[in-house]
This record gives structure tokens, C-alpha cells and sequence, in this order.
């Protein structure tokens, strides 16, 4: 996955019809865990089993959503997990991106407006794992990483209302 | 005795083991997301030799224990609209970290509030939050009547707006970006 591709990508904003927007709204909060969950939710929002399921597959290939079902906390998995940070000079941003991204355990890659200016996060099927890839990603780009794993969770509520 | 009792472990163990395995597959395939077909329980039972109860019975177990930490859609929050996206990083002393933490908590536009440790002297900031919004002008002014709501005017923080995504991806729940 190059840069420029993905920078590309996520320029477009969806134009959602009114379905859409209720699915999403609805389905961010969870699925019914009863044999039917679609058609629960499908009564709820006045729609059709069909609609909802055919809903949610158009929304999945277009992108909108990135994907559907339960999210495993990776920590709680006795994996990896880290937020970690770099100071790369604007001449080198492109190839570190690169470099950064080619490593299977970033998960997100975020330029932020800041001295730190690259962050990602970090997610390793071990704990040990993440002291290992912070020292791989520190060899292959030349540049320190400042690795910040969570101490202590206060809050997470990460519903985006469309 | 000894080798009933070892009988019995070994039934145990056999018991054990088949939906231990079950369970192991059914987490396999749920990383990959929730079937779209009318009894989706069901599709995982099939492919996982688990009954469909069996499946509901384990997901809402693994919820109850924060094992699965959301169940439902991940949405590209860029896509949505949502393109201002503010990590806000403070400098809290020690001992206040316990108070301003959960109040920020309960600051209804917070959707993620974390303690890190501070990397000195280049990073001085010990508590991350985000802000996810629509635009920036409007993220700014959540931030000021923050500031001015709980008296953090003397707190050093700084604002990082993220303006490019490189990735974003992963059928595993990080919770950040």
C-alpha cells in the first residue's frame, strides 16, 4: 500500500441516504445477540432483514466501513500494544512513512502537527514483541522512537454519530 | 482410585479440549468479521463445530469480560465526515491525574482518554486525549469551554491535529488514532 494511495482514499466523503445513516448510527452500538440479529435490528429501524443485510455488505465494499463484527481488545488478548511516536524531517517523511507502514504490526499511521510529527500504533500477537519492533523500526528508518503505552484507561467512547 | 480419578480427568480434559478448540476457531473466525446472512451464529456454529447457542453463549461471555471490547460496525471516521480529528496531550501533575482523568472521562466529545508516560525532556505530557470532530474551528472551541470548565488554564497541553491518515486498518480493536 503505497502513500499516495492512501492519502488519496480517504479524501471522499460518503453521501449516505437515510437507511445507511440510521444503520450506522444503530450499529455502532452492538448487534442483538439473538439468533436473528439483522431482523431485530432491521424491526427496530423499520427496514427490511434484506435491506440490512444488503446495507451493511454495500457499506463494507465501499469502504465507509472498515469492518463489521466483534473487536477483540488486543491488549485484553495477551498481545502487544503501544502508542508510539517520531520526529522525522520533512525531507525524509515520505520514505520513513514507508518504511514504517511495511512493518505488519503498524496499525494506524497518523501525521499529526506537531514536533513528534509521525505516530502509530503498535499491536504484537506478544507483549515482548512490541521492545523488539520499536528497536526494528528504530534500525530500519534511523530515527529513535518514543514508544507511550497506555498506563491507564480513563475513557473510550468511540461512536461517531452521521 | 488414583487411576479413576485419572479416568475421569482424562474424559474432563477430552470434554474440555473439543470446545476449547470450538472456541479457539470461533474467535479465528469472528476476527475476520460477523457473517452476512440472516443467522450469522449459526454460520459460525457451522464452521466452528460449536452450536449456534454455544456461540451466542461464548460472545456475550467474551463481552462481559472486555475480551471483545465493542461488537458491532467500525466505521472510516474520515468518511463519515469526520476530518478534524485533535489528539490533546497534557502535562497533569501526579497527583491530579486521578481526578482530571475521570473528569474528562465525562466530557461528552472526549471519545478516548488515556494516561502515558511522559518521555522527558522531549515529551512532558502525561494524559492523551481525543477529539473527534467535524471541523477544526468547532474542535478548538470544545477544547477552550474544557479548559475553562475544569480550571485547566495553568495545565501545559498541546493540540495535535492529525492531517494525514497512512493507515488505518486491522480486525483487532486498538483503540486509538
Amino acid at each position: 500500500m503505497s502513500t499516495t494511495t492512501e492519502s488519496r482514499r480517504q479524501a471522499p466523503i460518503a453521501d449516505l441516504n437515510p437507511a445507511e445513516k440510521a444503520l450506522i448510527n444503530r450499529l455502532q452500538h452492538g448487534l442483538p445477540l439473538v439468533r436473528q440479529p439483522y431482523a431485530a435490528v432491521a424491526e427496530e429501524l423499520d427496514l427490511s432483514e434484506q435491506q440490512v443485510l444488503d446495507t451493511v455488505g454495500k457499506l463494507l465494499a465501499e469502504g465507509v466501513l472498515t469492518r463489521f463484527g466483534p473487536m477483540f481488545h488486543a491488549g485484553e488478548l495477551g498481545g502487544g500494544l503501544t502508542l508510539a511516536a517520531m520526529r522525522i524531517p520533512e525531507a525524509d517523511f515520505e520514505r520513513v512513512t514507508e518504511q514504517v507502514n511495511s512493518f505488519d504490526e503498524v496499525a494506524h499511521n497518523y501525521r499529526r502537527e506537531h514536533d513528534l510529527n509521525m505516530w502509530f500504533v503498535l499491536a504484537t500477537e506478544t507483549q515482548a514483541a512490541i521492545a523488539n519492533t520499536v528497536s526494528a523500526i528504530e534500525d530500519t528508518t534511523g530515527y529513535p522512537v518514543y514508544n507511550m503505552p497506555k498506563e491507564q484507561e480513563f475513557h473510550v467512547h468511540l461512536h461517531f454519530p452521521v | 482410585m488414583s487411576q479413576l480419578i485419572s479416568a475421569d480427568r482424562l474424559a474432563l480434559d477430552a470434554a474440555t479440549s473439543t470446545s476449547a478448540w470450538g472456541l479457539l476457531r470461533l474467535r479465528q473466525q469472528l476476527e475476520q468479521g460477523l457473517p452476512l446472512v440472516p443467522r450469522p451464529y449459526l454460520a459460525l456454529a457451522e464452521r466452528t463445530g460449536l452450536s449456534e447457542q454455544e456461540v451466542i453463549n461464548a460472545i456475550t461471555q467474551w463481552q462481559n469480560d472486555g475480551l471483545i471490547k465493542r461488537f458491532g460496525l467500525v466505521v472510516k471516521h474520515r468518511t463519515l465526515g469526520y476530518t478534524a480529528n485533535a489528539m490533546v496531550v497534557w502535562n497533569i501533575p501526579d497527583e491530579q491525574i486521578q481526578a482530571l482523568g475521570k473528569a474528562m472521562a465525562d466530557v461528552p466529545f472526549i471519545t478516548l482518554c488515556y494516561q502515558r508516560p511522559r518521555r522527558l525532556p522531549d515529551w512532558p505530557y502525561n494524559l492523551f486525549c481525543m477529539i473527534h470532530g467535524t471541523n477544526r474551528e468547532r474542535v478548538l472551541t470544545q477544547l477552550d469551554s474544557l479548559i475553562a470548565d475544569h480550571s485547566l488554564q495553568h495545565i501545559q497541553h498541546s493540540v495535535l491535529f492529525s492531517n494525514k491518515a497512512y493507515r488505518q486498518r486491522g480486525g483487532r480493536y486498538v483503540n486509538h488514532d
